[in-house]
Formats: structure tokens, C-alpha cells, sequence
């Protein structure tokens, strides 16, 4: 019963980490989209995408100062591609604030402005700190009421059950 | 959410998937799995090329814009030259007409903006029954 009361309380505290990232307007509708894949048949699916995301925009990011901490840097087009793919798979996750700063980085990029594309990658760096932090802080939360909720405790019997774990 | 993904024939709609990204490849294959087609993955332009040469078909082709080795515009010229006639939808997170106005002359059917969701998912299952119907 009290387990059930705290996998129910970590669920509300999911629910208000959510909330809280669409009022920011950090995630959108495509986060709800990846969750409404996730099924017995894939139930790690949004972490494991996610996951992966972090993984391939590190990269990225890394790719992306590499390119603009040279004061002789000119390739922009190389610069364009990283932003594309960082723009798309960011995109497709629901992370719309990250989004929206390509969008902007492009816009530097396309003008071949590397004091705005330097302001925009920091503002980049930025924002894909809070976004990592905040979503593993999710699903830190999923995890523990995913325990709460198959851990049983032991009934007080004739004979006593150990606790099993789902 | 979900119409039906089957051909006149009962099979399932086949789609290949075009672009380097892990996360796209990833999302994409259980987006499309989700809605019944049968989905293969490939990293660029030149392995889609490739698979077409070496006999396999499909009914549609989301093809990304930038990848190594082959490029999307590059990879729809080449397979529209080599005759395949499958449905080809350029996928995109570049949101400029001009842009997708390159992809539709380089010989796909459509563009779309990334991300892929469940209206766009439900736009091109119409368009499919509508071309092997």
C-alpha cells in the first residue's frame, strides 16, 4: 500500500518535471509522440532515443566549436550540415528550444557571421545542459517508480515470502 | 491514429529509410513499424542506391537531404534514372521552398519537414493506397 503511494508520487513528480519543460517551451508535442511508441514491445524506447541523442550531439557540439574556435575558420558549409542533423534529430525528440537556437545559429551561419555563430553555439552548449540534466532527471524518476512498483514487501504469514522484483 | 498499412494484395507496404542519423534511423524504424510497414533501414544515399541495384523494391523511400558518400538529391536522380518508380519523399529539417523544391526536381514525390509524425505518417499511407490501388 505505501509502495503504491510512492509509485504514484514519483509518477505526479514526473508529470510535473513535464509540465514544467513544456511551459518553458524546452519540449514539445514530438516528446508525446516518441511516448505514445513505447510499448511492452519496446519499453525502454524514449530513453534509449534520447540516450542516443545525447550521445550523437555531443559530438556534434564538439564538432561545432572544433570548427568555430579557429579565427580562420570559412567552412561554413561543413558547419551548416552539423547544424542540420544537430536541427533535425533535435526536432525529432520534441526539444524545441534547441531547435529553435539552430534555426537562429543558421541564420549566422548562412550570413558567414562567426560572432553570432559563437554567441549561438554558447547559447546552444547552454540549453543542451539543462535539457540533459532535466531529462535524466526523468527518467531517474522512472526508474524509481518502476521499483517502487514492483518491489512487495513481505506479508506477515505462516511462512514468510521474500520480496519478488518485477 | 493507425489506417492500413497493407497493399491490395493484403501485404504490408514496404519502406526504406534513408539517412544517417542514429536518431532519425531509430525513431523512424519504430514510427513506421508502429504503423504496420515493413522497414528497413540504410545509412546514405549510395546503400540505398545499392539495394535497389541489387534487386530489392520497395513502395516508399524517406530520403534525408544530407549524408555522406551520396546525398539525397544526389541518391533520388540516381535511382529515377535507374527507373525505380517508388514513391520517394524527401525528409528534411531544412525548411526552405527552395530547398524542397530541389528535392521534387531532383525526382521525389514529395518533401516533408522533419519530424516525422503521426499526420505525416497518415498523409503518406493515403498517397500509398492511393498509387497501388
Amino acid at each position: 500500500m505505501l509502495l503504491g503511494l510512492g509509485a504514484n508520487q514519483l509518477l505526479a513528480d514526473m508529470n510535473r518535471l513535464l509540465s514544467l519543460l513544456f511551459h518553458q517551451g524546452v519540449l514539445d508535442e514530438q516528446f508525446l509522440e516518441l511516448q505514445q511508441l513505447q510499448d511492452d514491445s519496446s519499453p525502454n524506447f524514449v530513453y534509449d532515443v534520447v540516450n542516443i541523442y545525447f550521445n550523437e550531439s555531443e559530438k556534434l557540439l564538439s564538432n561545432l566549436r572544433g570548427l568555430l574556435v579557429d579565427k580562420e575558420f570559412s567552412d561554413y558549409k561543413k558547419m551548416g550540415k552539423h547544424l542540420n542533423q544537430l536541427m533535425g534529430s533535435s526536432s525529432s525528440i520534441g526539444a524545441k528550444r534547441i531547435s529553435n537556437i539552430c534555426l537562429a545559429f543558421r541564420a549566422a551561419s548562412d550570413q558567414n557571421n562567426r560572432p553570432a555563430c559563437l554567441r549561438a553555439l554558447e547559447m546552444l552548449e547552454n540549453e543542451y545542459c539543462y535539457l540533459n540534466n532535466k531529462l535524466h532527471e526523468f527518467f531517474q524518476i522512472e526508474q524509481q517508480r518502476v521499483l517502487a512498483g514492483g518491489v512487495r514487501y513481505p506479508i506477515q504469514q505462516q511462512q514468510q515470502q521474500p520480496p519478488q522484483q518485477q | 491514429m493507425m489506417s492500413s498499412s497493407s497493399s491490395g494484395s493484403g501485404k504490408k507496404f514496404s519502406v526504406l529509410v534513408v539517412d544517417d542519423d542514429p536518431v532519425i534511423q531509430r525513431i523512424h524504424r519504430v514510427f513506421l513499424d508502429r504503423f504496420g510497414f515493413e522497414t528497413q533501414v540504410v545509412g546514405n544515399g549510395k546503400e540505398a542506391v545499392d539495394l535497389f541495384c541489387s534487386g530489392a523494391s520497395f513502395h516508399l523511400v524517406l530520403m534525408d537531404w544530407d549524408m555522406p558518400i551520396m546525398d539525397g538529391p544526389k541518391a533520388t536522380r540516381e535511382l529515377r534514372r535507374m527507373g525505380v518508380r517508388s514513391m520517394i519523399v524527401g525528409m528534411t529539417s531544412r525548411d526552405r521552398d527552395s530547398e524542397k523544391q530541389e528535392f521534387v526536381r531532383a525526382g521525389s514525390d514529395d518533401c516533408c519537414s522533419k519530424p516525422l509524425t503521426s499526420n505525416t505518417v497518415t498523409s503518406l499511407l493515403q498517397q500509398l493506397h492511393t498509387k497501388y490501388h
